[in-house]
């Protein structure tokens, strides 16, 4: 058994004897925002174009994850004024402080102080957690989704019905229903590829190996070696993003080295699997239960 | 199934009787997840083929099921990409396979309406008939009382992504044909890396390849937009900085490559000569250069002739120049006391006239042929080994960049002086005997009126830190098309021939040894051979018909007068003097600049013929172009008559592809292709079969070349010709027909047959080496194992300068080849290029020329004195060091000259062409912004091979262009919303994208905005918009006509384009605003 296990019953990421349990590594400092990933994909996995949509939100047009996009690159700007240049101009609305939280003004519209240091295009490519406690697996009723041997979460196009619990249920917002088909789709982390022994579609396309496939347990060392590599060279922002499996979802099965705070790429801060307090929910209901029978039994006695 | 198997096979029997008890591991799989398998691991058989996008030659594993192509992928084996794919490249399934290629053959007739279906048999027959009609009526024997034998009736455009087999029967079949408008985007987009890597190196081809950037110590990509561009290409610069190297980008824009990059240094387009000059000033005053290097291998100590002008001198102007008709007459640049075959050439007299009448060779693009060949000199030059003689290469050197400061870096660039110190610091750190620096640049350096010299200013100060021939070190020149360096060495260009070797004039090169005697014949090196090379590839052409006596059917090749480059085709359409048109592969109606005039001279034809994937703009515009909207032209009067042949993919054809290394990559057939679609191969072969049967009974003299041509070629599946077959007779055979092993074995006397002598060695030992895939991981880093390079399998050219005059290392860091004194031969890591026996102290004896005049220390054997150029005294139409000048379209003057812009450029003045006015003119400020244009990742070129495919497609969804917020607060442009960018051309509208990667630069002491535009886009296809091409002028690069479309300026406003003639009514009212006539920007 993997050094994780799953506190609330979402599957058991690996069992005895079985092969190791894998995921992916985003290291999106050596990302190049190509997109071959989201491409890979789509081709392997047959995924439906989805729209010519014009977002404006720097070179991302695909807006996030969902049923018809597996794997997504984010675009993240940051205003500093570029290579020590200093026209004389004064930038727009300077004055207040820019705090590099994630906005909802538009490019170029909010503010920023000059000689801060270096612009910064920040792209990371985002994609299924594959948690090892995983809520969409947790609430579905109908066996569509389950843990595969490779520790990975799957679901099944055959079995899906579209109840749609699963989506909610997701703290990361990826899992999403397909309008047309009703049906969820998501990342299964290629299941028919790994199966064979081949990487993932993604992993395998991607030009500047930003996206790598691996043993999990491996993975988190290299990752590890590449956090402590790029701080040793200056880079104090570097941090790993969901790879520690005494976080809220006991660990992801894909994870990320960023460069800024997790909310900066649209990431959630600390996740934490929505059906972690199910037991004692159930519990608290069956208390609750319990005390309005014995109740209503006692009030009917009562009259008695 | 038995009743137990069914109840077993119950999820829930499952769930209580497995280990699975919560049901949400194995007792939940269905049998169809039981049974999902990768459909890679299903095929009937995998293909090995090569990524049909850009040059970094990404190999693909073609998958194929049941004789249809099920998976596209990366090859793991192969050492250039390492089984990685773009998103271009990962979506080749799609654009192969996907709904959007065309199946039928279209046929539009003069004045119709609509496009009609006929057969491909039919469409073949008739298109022969008209080239056959074209040519009779068209034809010109005598032009200027000269034999031409030439029609100039006919154009051909497209190459760069067809395979090196295809250009080579398209170069073949045309010029037999008499036709001398050939033409590929290879003149569009990298001609003047030939002129200028050529003139100072000896060839035309990126000094290194993609792996070798992992040595380097620090990459200045400047003129490129590198990680979205060659994604692939580029993870050999993120191995270099994982291993340290600092990465510097300098571009206008922020873009994806400065997001990896250590330093971003914003620069004002069209500025980099005055940014590299003054590095060149710095290494040289601040004496960081590499003397040992330079004083072996560079003409740094040679002697100019005491005649020689400096700009300095002339303010702007090198001595020799003609004001009357804006040329420069070379002679007073040469070497004191050497005889050189110039490239405008001027022995005789007549042709002194007609250089007047601007019909020379000046216009001939002669500066192209140095792609594998160096400038020719005739003696040998003096020297002074103490740099100190005021007339020595390097004195004058410093003398004419001795104003180019970082203060004028700053005045002119943009670039304040401190981040121009901590460039200089870098590079000049990282460069030297232990450490090594690469350039890598692509078309934002040549698509200038000024681009052969950006080349040459990067050489020079690569030469001058001793950074070439060594690992790590060199000029990385960035192609992006799959073989559009192919496309130049088998050229489908009008100025060459395959392998280098010029297209005769008619006004001196009559007949083979006049034009032996012109263009060869130079004191050193391996062009001394040309004669061989030039009578092999006429063995091959016309076998048995070309013999001594008959000067192997030299007569055969039609003759230039001047320039037939791409866009002198336009205008001569325009004219109505050229009337028929092939497209293959390109798609100019959008590509190339002043989209409009492109149109215009189509609808000037009398016949049209379109290969490609869809329906591009090209193929279309006569019912929904612009004009059509505008109202200017009725699809009715339009009597161009137009033919679509659906083309068939990289995955249904057989061939070689030219990588942007020199690297021939074979992709091999996966399937057949379907319908009407066929390979250019099979289209050039069939159109020549067909139209030699129709002349087979003619006596015309002029008929003669096209059925003496060599033209049987052994059919395949679908009568598809043997492409392995076209390579063979590229690689070369002897008299016996056994296939050649390398160029040296090349001959004269007509014993030797070789379709494109730097290619001779492919086919060595009769095995295909372009198809040679040893996997990486079986080899070292050179991997010379995979695929074949040009020229001999070498992989980093001149690599005899990474070793010492005495043949050691420079450093053992930086070792790549030796001299083995014990074996008596250099040896290495690479194929060395050099004689491998010539000892470093070998020194010819007094009077010996040609190859043995080589020394052991002349690192650079295709020059005619061995060494690399810092200073051109040969070879290049506008001057012997790169000066500069700004570009035609700017809002500044020139503070270093009183000539403003390129004295020698190319303009062409049209009521469809016209310029901006000069800077400080009344009106100047009518168009007040600078713009360049660039690619996205998403997108490829024109679009042909991107907008109709949905999954890139939905990536990059719509036109855009970048505004910093600076200048979106002047001119009031909305993120997100539309705006109209309009130049004396015409006027387009994009989304509006607003972001602080577009920095406002302060020059001159007032602020410049910069706009940037991608240039993908058109009306057509899945993803639609207008074209950037629409906006730019034709004015050209007077070396090798290419374009310049990296800097110009335009005006922006808020909202969308006018529709209809209002649009034209906008561009007019502009122009009326600014005084434009056709005068306007025509001074020197």
């Amino acid at each position: 058994m993997s050094a994780e296990s799953s506190g609330n019953g979402s599957g058991t990421p690996v069992g005895d004897g079985g092969p190791a349990r894998v995921g992916f590594f985003t290291d999106t400092s050596v990302c190049i925002g190509c997109k071959a990933c989201e491409v890979a994909c789509k081709e392997w996995n047959a995924i439906p174009e989805d729209g010519l949509d014009f977002t404006s939100m720097s070179f991302d047009n695909s807006g996030g994850l969902g049923a018809d996009t597996w794997r997504h690159v984010a675009f993240v700007e940051q205003r500093e004024p570029l290579g020590f240049q200093d026209p004389g101009v004064g930038r727009p609305g300077a004055g207040t402080v820019d705090l590099g939280m994630p906005s909802f003004e538009l490019p170029g519209a909010g503010t920023g102080a000059d000689g801060r240091g270096e612009f910064r295009w920040l792209m990371s490519s985002d994609v299924c957690k594959h948690c090892t406690s995983a809520a969409c697996l947790d609430v579905c009723p109908t066996g569509a989704l389950f843990r595969t041997e490779f520790g990975t979460v799957v679901v099944q196009e055959d079995i899906c019905n579209g109840c749609g619990y699963c989506v909610p249920a997701c703290p990361y917002g990826v899992i999403d229903k397909r309008e047309d088909d009703g049906r969820v789709w998501k990342c299964t982390l290629c299941y028919d590829r790994i199966g064979d022994g081949l990487e993932p579609a993604c992993a395998k396309a991607c030009p500047t190996d930003s996206i790598q496939f691996g043993d999990l347990d491996e993975l988190r060392e290299r990752a590890e070696r590449r956090v402590a590599d790029l701080r040793e060279a200056g880079v104090s922002s570097a941090r790993l993003y969901g790879e520690d499996p005494g976080n809220g979802v006991d660990g992801a099965g894909a994870f990320f080295l960023l460069l800024d705070e997790p909310e900066v790429y649209g990431l959630p801060p600390d996740p934490v699997v929505t059906t972690r307090d199910l037991a004692s929910m159930w519990a608290h209901a069956g208390v609750a239960a319990t005390a309005l029978l014995v109740g209503a039994v006692a009030a009917f006695a009562g009259r008695r | 199934m038995g009743v137990r198997t069914w109840i077993e096979s119950w999820p829930v029997y499952r769930q209580l009787t497995g280990e699975d008890r919560l049901g949400l591991g194995a007792a939940a799989k269905s049998d169809r997840t039981e049974d999902l398998r990768a459909r890679t691991e299903e095929a009937d058989r995998v293909v090995k083929s090569v990524c049909p996008y850009c040059a970094v030659g990404c190999a693909q594993n073609v998958y194929v099921k049941d004789e249809k192509v099920v998976q596209i992928e990366g090859d793991p084996d192969s050492p250039v990409s390492r089984g990685r794919l773009c998103p271009k490249g990962s979506a080749s399934l799609q654009l192969t396979t996907g709904s959007a290629r065309q199946e039928r053959v279209l046929y539009r007739r003069p004045y119709g309406t609509e496009w009609e279906e006929i057969d491909l048999d039919t469409a073949m027959r008739m298109v022969a008939h008209r080239v056959v009609r074209t040519r009779n009526e068209t034809w010109q024997e005598e032009s200027e009382g000269r034999r031409v034998a030439r029609t100039l009736g006919i154009a051909s455009l497209g190459g760069a992504t067809l395979d090196n087999e295809e250009n080579y029967l398209i170069k073949k079949l045309l010029t037999a044909l008499g036709v001398v408008q050939v033409e590929n985007q290879a003149r569009v987009c990298h001609s003047s890396t030939v002129a200028g890597l050529g003139t100072s190196f000896g060839r035309g081809g990126a000094t290194m390849f993609l792996q070798d950037l992992q040595n380097s110590d620090c990459i200045v990509i400047e003129g490129s937009n590198f990680a979205e561009a060659h994604p692939v290409g580029f993870q050999w610069v993120m191995e270099a900085k994982a291993r340290g190297a600092v990465v510097i980008h300098v571009d206008p824009r922020f873009s994806r490559t400065s997001a990896l990059a250590d330093l971003h240094v914003p620069i004002r387009a069209g500025t980099d000569i005055a940014f590299l000059g003054a590095i060149i000033n710095h290494v040289l005053t601040e004496e960081k250069y590499f003397r040992d290097y330079v004083l072996a291998f560079t003409n740094a100590a040679m002697i100019v002739g005491e005649d020689f002008r400096d700009t300095e001198d002339l303010d702007g102007l090198f001595s020799g120049f003609s004001e009357e008709d804006g040329s420069y007459d070379a002679s007073t640049w040469a070497y004191d006391g050497v005889e050189v075959a110039a490239a405008s050439g001027n022995r005789d007299q007549l042709y002194e006239e007609r250089l007047r009448q601007n019909l020379g060779t000046r216009k001939s693009g002669r500066p192209e042929q140095q792609g594998s060949g160096g400038a020719v000199i005739r003696n040998a030059p003096r020297e002074d080994p103490t740099l100190t003689d005021p007339r020595c290469v390097f004195q004058i050197l410093k003398r004419h960049y001795a104003r180019y400061t970082p203060e004028m870096v700053e005045e002119v660039c943009g670039i304040p002086r401190e981040t121009f110190q901590r460039v200089c610091d870098h590079l000049t750190e990282n460069s030297g005997r232990d450490r090594t620096s690469a350039f890598c640049y692509a078309v934002g350096w040549t698509q200038h009126s000024v681009g052969s010299q950006y080349i040459r200013a990067a050489s020079i100060l690569q030469l001058l830190l001793g950074n070439i021939g060594r690992p790590g070190g060199g000029i990385q020149a960035l192609r992006g098309h799959a073989s559009i360096q192919g496309s130049s060495d088998v050229p489908t260009l009008f100025d060459l021939l395959p392998g280098y070797l010029p297209m005769p004039h008619a006004h001196e090169e009559q007949d083979l040894e006049t034009y032996v005697l012109a263009v060869g014949h130079p004191r050193k090196g391996f062009w001394a051979e040309m004669e061989s090379y030039m009578v092999s590839l006429l063995k091959a052409w016309w076998g048995e018909h070309a013999t001594a006596e008959n000067g192997y059917c030299f007569d055969h090749i039609p003759r230039l007068t001047g320039s037939h480059s791409h866009y002198d085709t336009v205008m001569a359409q325009i004219a109505g003097e050229c009337k028929g048109y092939f497209l293959m592969g390109e798609n100019p109606a959008v590509g190339s600049a002043n989209s409009r005039a492109q149109r215009m001279g189509m609808a000037e034809l009398d016949w049209l013929v379109v290969r490609d994937f869809s329906l591009i703009e090209s193929a279309t515009w006569w019912k929904d172009g612009p004009e059509i909207e505008s109202g200017e032209k009725r699809t009715e009067e339009i009597g161009t008559e137009v033919f679509f042949f659906p083309a068939a993919a990289h995955t249904e054809k057989s061939g070689t592809f030219t990588n942007t290394n020199r690297l021939l990559q074979w992709h091999d057939r996966a399937v057949t292709p379907s319908g009407d679609r066929r390979s250019d191969l099979w289209f050039m072969y069939h159109l020549g079969r067909i139209i030699r049967e129709v002349l087979a009974d003619s006596d015309d003299p002029k008929d003669r070349p096209v059925l003496d041509l060599t033209w049987d070629y052994p059919l395949e599946e679908g009568d598809e010709p043997d492409a392995a077959a076209v390579l063979r007779e590229i690689n070369g055979h002897d008299a016996e027909g056994r296939p050649l092993s390398a160029y040296t074995e090349l001959r004269d006397d007509g014993s030797t047959s070789c379709g494109c002598w730097i290619y001779c060695g492919v086919f060595r030992d009769g095995v295909n080496q372009a198809a040679r895939r040893k996997p990486h991981t079986e080899q070292d880093w050179i991997a010379a194992e995979w695929a074949w390079a040009w020229p001999d399998n070498r992989r980093v050219l001149y690599n005899r300068a990474s070793a010492d005059e005495n043949g050691e290392p420079w450093s053992p860091r930086k070792s790549l080849v030796w001299w083995d004194a014990e074996k008596g031969a250099w040896t290495g890591h690479d194929t060395p290029d050099f004689e491998r026996g010539k000892a470093p102290d070998y020194r010819p004896d007094e009077g010996v020329e040609g190859v043995a005049a080589l020394t052991g220390t002349d690192a650079f054997i295709m020059q005619a004195d061995g060494r690399g150029w810092l200073y051109a005294p040969a070879g290049l139409n506008d001057g012997p060091m790169p000066t500069h000048y700004e570009p035609q379209d700017t809002p500044f003057a020139n503070p270093l000259y009183g000539h403003q812009r390129n004295p020698t450029r190319l303009t062409y003045p049209h009521e469809y062409n016209p310029y901006h006015p000069d800077p400080g003119s009344p009106g100047a400020d009518v168009y007040p912004y600078v713009v360049t244009t660039y690619r996205l990742t998403e997108h490829f070129t024109a679009g042909g091979m991107s907008r109709w495919t949905p999954y890139l497609a939905e990536l990059q969804p719509e036109f855009f262009c970048e505004v910093g917020p600076e200048l979106a607060e002047e001119r009031g442009l909305e993120h997100g919303g539309w705006a109209t960018i309009v130049t004396a051309r015409n006027a387009i509208e994009a989304r509006v994208l607003v972001t602080d990667r577009m920095a406002p630069l302060r020059v001159q002491g007032r602020v410049v905005h910069q706009i940037g535009m991608p240039y993908h886009w058109g009306p057509n296809g899945y993803s639609t918009g207008d074209a950037a091409n629409e906006l730019m002028s034709i004015v050209l690069d007077p070396n090798v006509h290419i374009q310049e479309v990296k800097a110009l300026t335009a005006d922006i406003r808020p909202g969308r384009r006018p529709r209809g003639p209002e649009r034209l009514r906008l561009v007019r009212e502009y122009r009326e605003r600014a005084g434009i006539t056709e005068q306007t920007g025509l001074e020197v």
